[in-house]
């Protein structure tokens, strides 16, 4: 048993209630032991953050109700959460239901979603508002029994003494909500767990197979209006004048205007990017109406020019300016290469590279680039809204509600407590939803039409409008003495609009002269956090690389990895080193061992490995690759994963399955590219998106067994599966190929 | 505008609508039932297939004037008590994450066994290549539908 005191660790209060009708409610609220250092990486998260707070329900008919803070968007959150609540209190898993809460910052903390942080913060925290409810319950038995507390035990929601006496939760509950909340909790030892590590469906399978109205886009109230937004045919240009004449002739439509989303000098957020500001709204009766009814808009558009853009957030407040060219992915690329060869940031160093390539008896050089990539969240955004002169009601799909309240409120000028947000089911998220846009686009449509409104962007909308994963370039240099060692490495990336360089990431601490650079090129095409952000194009890179370099050095490229790792965990170089050496051997001895790796039996494949560390978890591939049809067919992945602690093992499965059939399309397919400043994919019928046939055979996920706190699924297993893919492809081609995505590049090769 | 009579779920909805309407369209906004999915709007994603006299059709690009007259499906019908053997093997492996795109999913895969009570890989493969899923469960789908095979005729052997 863990010992946790509750008034000690961090200032702390558990509320109960009794619920009418009888029944307790345990609402927790502190500030938890999330350390924001950690969490330096993803989504900049702001400091409120590690607030927290979790609602336990106990009914007089035993059901027990458990609140999930964090919204859903397949990540299945929804049900592992609940199961560290569940574990602790001892429910009866039959017994419990799970509702999603609604923003509530003073009673349920930032409820954010993103990062891969959900199950990680709420690790802690949930398990002690379930341990004590627990103890609550105890203490009521105890009473009502008049025995010590010491000798009442729980199990599956039942309350035992040894003298035969037992009562289910249900029963103690309203006398538990009096009893005053322990000072002390005993948390269970790994080993004493029941629900967590065991694998329960996700709670929400039965309203999904049935066609239940969980989304965003199926939210709908009475009376309420569908509105749309013609936004600009290219990233640089801006509404100059419309004529609705034609449109307001159309049947079903209500109105047709412009809407400016932010003031001049309008200090935004750090996830308050928008693409453009000024908007062109139609709203109607119905979807069909105003998707016809926009198309009858006649619209002058302009160039925008450059564009000042105040920024708030940490650091204080600062202004940017966009520029206004009209970008192509030629012009993009040659800029690129401009700068490349203009000196860079350093971002480290360690020991004296200069030399150490000066000296070196042999140089490898590449240079690896990735495209835009757009999210292409199955469900498009969407938001409902229904803003009067006195509240607003906001529903919809978003990973951050936080975030978006305070600009919300400044942009209705209503205070906090007159704005309710709902968060929904959302299909997909992949970092997209972490910026509210579209969320004050709807609010201030709902306020100018004075009445209930669903934004609806068509897919075309979504997929034009920009939060692209950034376009990336790096290029490394490895440097050999004569005995093939790897004695320096350089990586200079770059990127638009900014470069994905974790600096202080493997290699560093296994090289002795080591450096990293960077630069980035502003731009009108706006960007956004897109699963395992950076990191989904430096694994790509740099686990090719590496594999070169393993190559040149003569070396099996999981041994050359593991004698780098032992280099970094026995004497590593540099103090700020991010991962954690044994832990990142780990997963490829793992998936060394578990793909059978160099043994005979797989001379069919083209075999491919990657490893990667990012958001707190590691993850190694092997990827098996065949040829089908004349192209190349990953038919087998091997995925080892240490997250430490598996809460929910089958979703946790699933998670990673889905992360490296992602990997292999957006490595494959993924690219959106642009022509004077307008988006070249438009829908699913030029992005092309990897479909069943594409994905493999069978994709074997074990995970490092231990009893580290947990960490995140949703990014790690996502950047390496793009290396190990790329590895695979060499061997399958015969030639490396460095520019994402590779079937583009095949296909300008071929 | 016209005035037509849409069954869906063997319900008849009697409705005001632009015969050129996409189905996917009356079905969400004008009945109401919010099942079925929209994900591209032009056949490319599958998010939005229901049955139509038994066949599976895009519901984004089939005119409500051909579907006037006619048996329409969606997932909210596929069975009254969610049992449907592909929805019971859907729930069993535990397939969706997001589940945005699973209506779409379980509607192509319910046709696909109909027709082939057995399916092979490949033709499962051939069959729900229309149907794309962004989250990646696409092995879970192929397990499922084989899971529901199995159900199928286990119950086809009882009656
Ligand atoms: S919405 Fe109909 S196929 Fe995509
Ligand atoms: S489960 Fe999310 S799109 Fe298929």
């Amino acid at each position: 048993m863990n010992k946790d005191n509750t008034a000690l660790n961090r200032r702390s209060f558990l509320k109960a209630s009794i619920l009418s009708g009888g029944g307790m409610l345990l609402t927790v609220s502190w500030l938890s032991g999330f350390k924001s250092a950690d969490e330096a990486e993803a989504l900049n998260v702001p400091e409120q953050w590690a607030r927290l707070n979790g609602y336990i329900h106990i009914m007089p008919d035993n059901k027990v109700k458990l609140i999930c803070p964090n919204p859903e968007f397949g990540q299945n959150v929804m049900t592992s959460l609940p199961m560290m609540l569940a574990e602790e209190l001892d429910a009866d898993w039959k017994n419990v239901t799970v509702e999603m809460g609604p923003h509530d910052p003073a009673k349920l903390g930032a409820q954010f979603t993103g990062g891969s942080n959900s199950v990680r913060m709420y690790w802690k925290p949930l398990r002690e508002a379930g341990a004590a409810a627990r103890q609550m319950l105890r203490e009521a038995a105890a009473q009502t029994w008049n025995v010590p507390v010491g000798e009442v035990t729980t199990k599956a929601g039942v309350l035992s003494h040894p003298s035969g006496k037992s009562a289910k939760y249900g029963e103690m509950a309203s006398k538990a909500a009096k009893v005053s909340v322990p000072k002390e909790l005993q948390l269970k030892a790994p080993k004493d767990f029941t629900i967590v590590r065991k694998s329960k469906k996700n709670v929400e399978i039965q309203k999904i197979t049935s066609g239940k109205p969980l989304f965003g886009l199926d939210y709908s109230v009475d009376g309420m209006l569908i509105a749309m937004i013609q936004h600009p045919p290219a990233f640089g240009m801006k509404l100059k004048s419309f004529d609705a004449a034609e449109t307001m002739k159309m049947p079903g439509i209500k109105d047709v205007f412009s809407v400016k989303l932010y003031e001049d000098g309008f200090e935004q957020g750090g996830f308050d990017t928008r693409t453009f500001n000024e908007l062109l709204v139609v709203v109607g009766e119905n979807t069909w109406a105003v998707m016809n009814g926009r198309k009858k808009l006649v619209v002058d558009w302009e160039a925008a020019g450059d564009i000042k853009d105040t920024i708030g957030g940490r650091g204080g407040k600062r202004e940017v300016i966009v520029p206004g060219a009209l970008e192509s992915t030629t012009s993009q690329m040659q800029q690129m290469q401009e700068y490349a060869a203009k000196p860079a940031q350093q971002l480290r160093k360690d020991g004296d590279p200069e030399s150490a390539f000066n000296n070196a008896a042999q140089v490898i050089e590449r240079t690896y680039n990735g495209p835009f990539l757009a999210h292409n969240c199955m469900e498009p955004m969407n938001f409902f809204a229904h803003v009067t002169d006195e509240k607003a009601l906001l529903a919809g799909p978003l990973q951050a509600p936080g975030w978006t309240e305070p600009t919300l409120s400044k942009l209705l000028n209503l205070p906090a407590d007159k704005i309710e947000i709902q968060m929904t089911r959302m299909g997909g998220g992949f970092g997209r939803r972490a910026y509210g846009h579209y969320l004050y686009e709807a609010a201030l449509i709902s306020r100018k039409v004075k009445a209930p409104v669903k934004l609806m962007y068509t897919r075309e909308d979504d997929m034009t409008y920009g939060i692209y994963r950034p376009m990336y370039t790096a290029t490394y240099r490895a440097a050999l003495d004569t005995n093939k060692n790897l004695i320096a490495f350089h990586v200079r990336g770059g990127g638009i609009p900014e470069h994905a360089i974790h600096a202080n990431r493997f290699p560093a601490g296994a090289v002795d002269h080591y450096l990293a650079e960077g630069w980035q090129i502003p731009s009108n095409i706006t960007i956004g956090a897109f699963r395992a952000p950076r990191s989904n194009f430096n694994a790509a890179a740099e686990q090719s690389f590496l594999d070169e370099v393993a190559e040149a050095a003569g070396k099996d490229p999981i041994e050359f990895r593991l004698e780098l790792l032992k280099r970094a965990k026995e004497n590593p170089v540099g103090k700020n080193n991010e991962y954690d050496a044994d832990r990142y051997a780990g997963v490829l001895k793992l998936v060394r061992d578990k793909s059978n790796w160099n043994k005979p039996g797989n001379e069919k494949y083209n075999r491919g490995v990657a490893a990667y560390f990012c958001h707190n978890s590691y993850a190694a591939h092997v990827v098996d690759m065949v040829t089908r049809d004349g192209q190349p067919y990953v038919e087998r992945v091997y995925s080892a994963m240490d997250c430490g602690i598996v809460i929910n093992p089958d979703a946790a499965t699933n998670m990673v399955q889905g992360a490296v059939v992602d990997g292999i399309g957006n490595a494959f397919y993924g690219a959106l590219t642009h022509k004077d400043g307008a988006a070249q994919q438009t829908n699913f019928s030029n992005y092309r998106m990897i479909r069943i046939n594409e994905a493999p055979k069978s994709i074997e996920v074990h995970f490092v067994q231990n009893d580290l706190d947990p960490t995140g699924l949703g990014e790690p297993p996502f950047p390496p599966v793009f290396g190990a893919v790329a590895n695979a492809l060499y061997k399958n081609k015969g030639k490396r190929f460095y520019n994402q995505p590779f079937m583009g590049e095949m296909d300008k090769a071929i | 505008m016209a005035k037509v009579t849409l069954n869906i779920n063997n319900k008849d909805y009697p409705m005001e609508a632009d015969p050129q309407m996409p189905l996917l369209w009356a079905i969400r906004d004008l009945a109401g039932l919010k099942g079925t999915k929209y994900g591209c709007g032009v056949a490319q994603c599958g998010a939005c297939v229901v049955h139509l006299d038994g066949e599976a059709v895009r519901s984004c690009v089939t005119k409500v004037s051909r579907a006037a007259g006619k048996k329409v499906v969606t997932i909210e019908g596929l069975s009254e008590t969610n049992s449907h053997p592909v929805q019971k093997a859907w729930q069993e492996i535990d397939v969706p994450q997001c589940g945005y795109c699973h209506s779409g999913q379980i509607m192509s895969a319910a046709v696909l066994l109909r027709e082939k009570p057995n399916p092979t890989d490949q033709d499962i493969d051939d069959a729900m290549a229309g149907n794309i899923c962004r989250c990646g469960t696409y092995l879970r789908i192929r397990k499922a539908i084989h899971t529901a095979a199995e159900m199928q005729k286990k119950t086809a052997a009882k009656s």
